[in-house]
């Protein structure tokens, strides 16, 4: 089971990395949306994968009777996906206003903040 | 159903801390809380632009306040800790102050106060409705808490909370070249941190903690404490924070949105973020995981090296005071990944007080060229000309944070580069300690061009020799609140070149701490008990 997922998670970090090699702003954010997913998976694979065990403890006992699914990386990671969900939605907008601003999608033309024709430093004292 | 329990009775010691956190203790989230708190505050007080500054200085005072109670605190008692919802370590999350922590802690509760001050000159109404204040708050509540917990995966969470509130500092003012950079900066970043959180998720899977002290012992019982799963979590976090350092070859972030906003907010990220990225390295490579430090150190010292050199000659090449700045805030960087590098006492000593001295220097740095702007109307060398005879005390100044910045004597920047050059040559890094002297020559050819074009010469570019311009009246006099922060900074500088025993002693009580854990572990797993 773990192996499986270990795969699929490869699979989507391959996705990701070559959805940010891309020069179009809106491929890397689909790259950044699906990189946080492989890392969410990541994480919950990391705490080991039982079956069908709620984490819940029956009223008279102080200790889980059997082995149940591990809670941590479900905290860990519900942590990760409000954080990285929020990220990407502030990155949308971000992009979306760049690209009403700059008019391009294409982070090679987006040279605002460093102009590719900056004049020389002085040369000299 | 509440009835239907059996009442056994329960050892909740097992599981629970049960003696009262003492009142004293409480300074440890005091500087998050107290942060929090004026972020919400100043929030709700957003239309309220007069109100604003006020608001916001009265929490930054009370949080440099609690900061540098907490540092008093921890070296009367050394290192403290206080967990969340009493449960015991490594169950509950851990806040865990020594003293890299906290005097670092207070060096930006410093510095934040500072920019507030800076800020009610140079941001606007528009800003101020915009949420300035509360973002500056909301940043220094992630600095801080990333400065003071104990746990790795909280550590995420605060990297997070200054991550998003530089966002809104970033973007404040929705100028073209904002945008531009924050869409660089937001990208690398967010990379940058999911990278983090990988080695976190692993860290997970292999030892099933994420207290700090918690993995620093699993990983010292190892056998191989630098191979395998391990190497693997250790090039992530270096990789991880190196970008959130600027650290070559993953620098081209910075200055590429750094010189985009207000220059007040470009003060308070050149001299915070990047240290909370060294900050986060110090503390995971000497701390937690020294074997993989070692396995790395070749690689960090020839990251340093490369540091050094791309941010000095960058600094070289541009003509934009701010642009320039932002290379020797990776210039910086390298010097103290250089400390990491070498990783003896005295080095990362160094590396801890180089750090408190770029957070200083480069904040103040910053704040002059908004000084500069205020009085010239231009950040570009070539326009810029004739300031000494407009104000001969601020050249002195920025004289004096040039010399300090490219570490010569007798300011804050000269200290941490003797520590620096002399571990590296007691370690036989001749290159390191060679590299450490080249980028402070070089950076001195730059401040010195700085210097003289801006204030030394008659005029701008064109002015006829040996004639001076009398800058336009209605810029001047320049607002109290604008250069008061920098002389304060600039004060720090002189006391700390001068007088630096007591910086060394807190940098060098930080570093023994991370080198030998011990009284980290005892602090979390209350010692011997």
């Amino acid at each position: 089971m773990e192996t499986g997922l270990a795969i699929v998670i490869g699979i989507f970090f391959a996705v990701s990395v070559y959805l940010l090699l891309s020069k179009q702003l809106v491929r890397m954010l689909i790259g950044v949306a699906i990189l946080g997913n492989a890392v969410n998976m990541l994480i919950f694979t990391n705490g080991r994968l039982t079956r069908e065990v709620p984490p819940v403890i029956p009223a008279d006992l102080y200790v889980p009777a059997e082995v149940t699914a591990n809670p941590l990386p479900q905290a860990l990671v519900l942590t990760a996906i409000v954080i990285s969900f929020s990220f990407f939605a502030f990155l949308l907008v971000l992009a979306f206003r760049a690209y009403q601003e700059l008019g391009t999608d294409d982070v090679n033309e987006m040279r605002v903040a460093e102009p590719s024709n900056d004049p020389l430093p002085p040369q000299g004292y | 159903m509440a009835g239907s329990y059996p009442s056994v009775d329960v050892d909740f010691s097992q599981a629970w801390n049960l003696t009262p956190v003492s009142a004293a203790d409480w300074l440890i989230v005091a500087p998050v809380v107290i942060s929090m708190i004026g972020g919400a505050v100043c929030l709700m007080a957003r239309k309220n632009t007069d109100a604003q500054p006020k608001l916001g200085l009265i929490f930054l005072v009370l949080l440099v306040l609690a900061s540098g109670g907490l540092l008093l605190r921890v070296l009367d008692k050394g290192v403290i800790t206080m967990v969340m919802g009493s449960w015991l370590p490594p169950f509950g999350i851990a806040f865990t102050v020594d003293a890299l922590g906290a005097t670092l802690c207070l060096i930006a509760s410093v510095v934040a106060l500072c920019a507030g001050i800076h800020g009610a000159a140079t941001v606007d109404n528009t800003g101020r409705r915009y949420g300035f204040y509360p973002f500056l708050l909301l940043l220094m509540t992630g600095v801080c808490g990333a400065f003071l917990t104990g746990d790795i995966f909280n550590l995420y969470v605060w990297f997070e909370v200054l991550l998003i509130s530089s966002y809104g500092l970033l973007v404040l003012g929705n100028e073209r070249p904002q945008l531009d950079g924050a869409v660089k900066y937001g990208i690398l970043n967010l990379i940058g941190t999911n990278l983090f959180l990988i080695g976190t998720g692993l860290i997970y899977g292999v030892f099933g903690t994420l207290n700090m002290a918690d993995i620093a012992i699993k990983i010292s019982e190892m056998d191989a404490p630098a191979s395998g799963t391990l190497a693997t979590i250790a090039a992530l976090y270096l990789l991880a924070f190196a970008m959130k350092a600027a650290a070559f070859p993953v620098n081209f972030w910075l200055p590429a949105s750094y010189h985009t906003p207000n220059i007040v907010i470009s003060a308070v990220f050149a001299g915070l973020l990047t240290k909370v990225g060294v900050y986060a390295l110090l503390r995971i490579f000497v701390l937690i995981m020294p074997a993989s430090r070692e396995y790395m150190a070749d690689l960090i010292s020839v990251v340093a090296i490369g540091t050094m050199i791309v941010g000095a000659l960058g600094a070289l090449a541009q003509s934009e005071v701010r642009r320039l700045l932002g290379y020797l805030v990776i210039c910086g960087i390298g010097s103290m990944l250089a400390g990491l590098a070498i990783g003896s006492t005295v080095a990362i000593s160094g590396a801890i007080f180089y750090a408190v001295h770029s957070i200083i220097v480069m904040t103040a740095l910053y704040m002059a060229a908004g000084v500069i702007y205020q009085m010239a109307g231009s950040y570009d060398l070539r326009k810029l000309g004739g300031l000494y005879g407009a104000s001969p005390a601020f050249a002195a100044i920025f004289l004096i944070l040039a010399f300090a910045v490219s570490g010569l004597p007798p300011f804050s920047g000269f200290w941490p580069k003797v520590m620096l050059v002399e571990a590296a040559i007691n370690d036989s890094r001749v290159w390191l300690a060679v590299a450490i002297l080249l980028s402070g020559f070089l950076t001195t050819i730059a401040m010195g061009r700085t210097w003289i074009y801006a204030f030394w010469r008659g005029g701008p570019e064109g002015t006829e020799d040996g004639k001076s311009v009398a800058l336009s009246p209605k810029t001047l006099p320049i607002p109290a609140a604008s250069w008061v922060p920098v002389c304060m900074l600039t004060a720090l500088v002189i006391y700390f070149g001068l007088q630096p025993e007591g910086i060394m002693h807190l940098s060098a009580y930080g570093s023994i701490g991370l080198i030998d854990p011990q009284g980290y572990v005892n602090s979390v797993f209350g010692g011997a008990q």
